[in-house]
């Protein structure tokens, strides 16, 4: 088994806000990102795939196939969008990191063929970043 | 859902390796330059992974705020412009960094209730990074992951 890894980067804005929550605990839990005009991150993306070495090709995957599989899926979807108001999922779901990454998962796992999704990480910044592999 | 955050840190700390135990040749053979008497430092890059289900009201793990205000206060203020042969975690210990990990590891696992605590790493230069992931190792807490050894690189 190996496993690959394949980043990329993209822009987005967003901000959390529960509208089940009043605004006073919505401020409370989420500080400065509740402020609903937005704000904004370069994250990056990595994606990590994993399977067993095609004798005749040497490749987990080719890497061309996984890059516009990224492209179309996800930053085609959240590249340079108001996470809130652009991306379907997230019109009911807050834009979290952590939610990020179970959204590109779930966009990934059933679009990826020759090998197997093992982990989305999302840098949210350098110094912050959620993985998920796919747990319930 | 269950997914893991990761969050870094820095801190500058001093220390020395050095035994008491040992003789002085010893500790030379053992520890090199890092014996010399008057200790060196570091900036410390220290990570922290926690995991748990996605609150669905939140869409967190655990609310940063909650994690930052335990790190500032109970690890950042206590050990960074420290020098940590000072400290009371290393009193009978000598602060490697891998005793480094699994002390901030232990303050974090007492201390923190707001999520379940992974791993804790330490990147000490740019060359050198060190992982504890609790006495139960990684195996049985999350799914295969190449590379996550107890000490990466030495």
């Amino acid at each position: 088994m190996v496993y690959l890894t394949r980043k990329a980067e993209f822009a987005a804005s967003h901000y959390y806000h529960n509208p089940q929550l009043s605004a006073e605990e919505n401020l409370r839990i989420f500080g400065k990102c509740n402020n609903p005009n937005g704000h904004g991150h370069n994250y990056t993306l990595e994606v990590t795939v994993k399977g067993e070495v095609n004798p005749r090709s040497g490749f987990v995957v080719d890497l061309k196939e996984l890059k516009d599989t990224m492209s179309r899926e996800v930053l085609d979807a959240m590249d340079h969008r108001f996470l809130n108001k652009e991306v379907p999922e997230f019109f009911t779901c807050i834009p979290t990191t952590e939610n990020l990454a179970i959204s590109i998962w779930d966009r990934l796992a059933p679009k990826l063929k020759a090998a197997q999704l093992h982990r989305v990480r999302v840098y949210e910044t350098p110094d912050l970043f959620a993985d998920f592999y796919g747990e319930a | 859902m269950k997914a893991y955050l990761t969050r870094g840190y820095m801190f500058s700390a001093s220390h020395r390796l050095h035994n008491a135990a040992m003789s002085d040749e010893e500790n030379a053979a053992t520890y090199g330059k890092c014996n010399n008497p008057y200790g060196h430092g570091h900036n410390y890059g220290l990570q922290v992974t926690v995991s748990g289900q996605v609150d669905e009201a939140t869409g967190m793990v655990c609310n940063l705020a909650d994690l930052d205000g335990f790190v500032q206060r109970e690890i950042l203020e206590r050990f960074g412009h420290q020098n940590l042969n000072t400290l009371p975690e290393f009193a009978q210990l000598v602060p490697t960094t891998e005793s480094l990990c699994m002390a901030i590891f232990d303050i974090l696992h007492r201390g923190f209730c707001h999520a379940h605590l992974e791993k804790v790493r330490f990147q000490e230069t740019m060359m050198n990074s060190f992982e504890y992931w609790g006495e139960n190792g990684v195996t049985d807490r999350r799914p295969h992951e190449p590379g996550n050894g107890a000490a990466e690189s030495k």
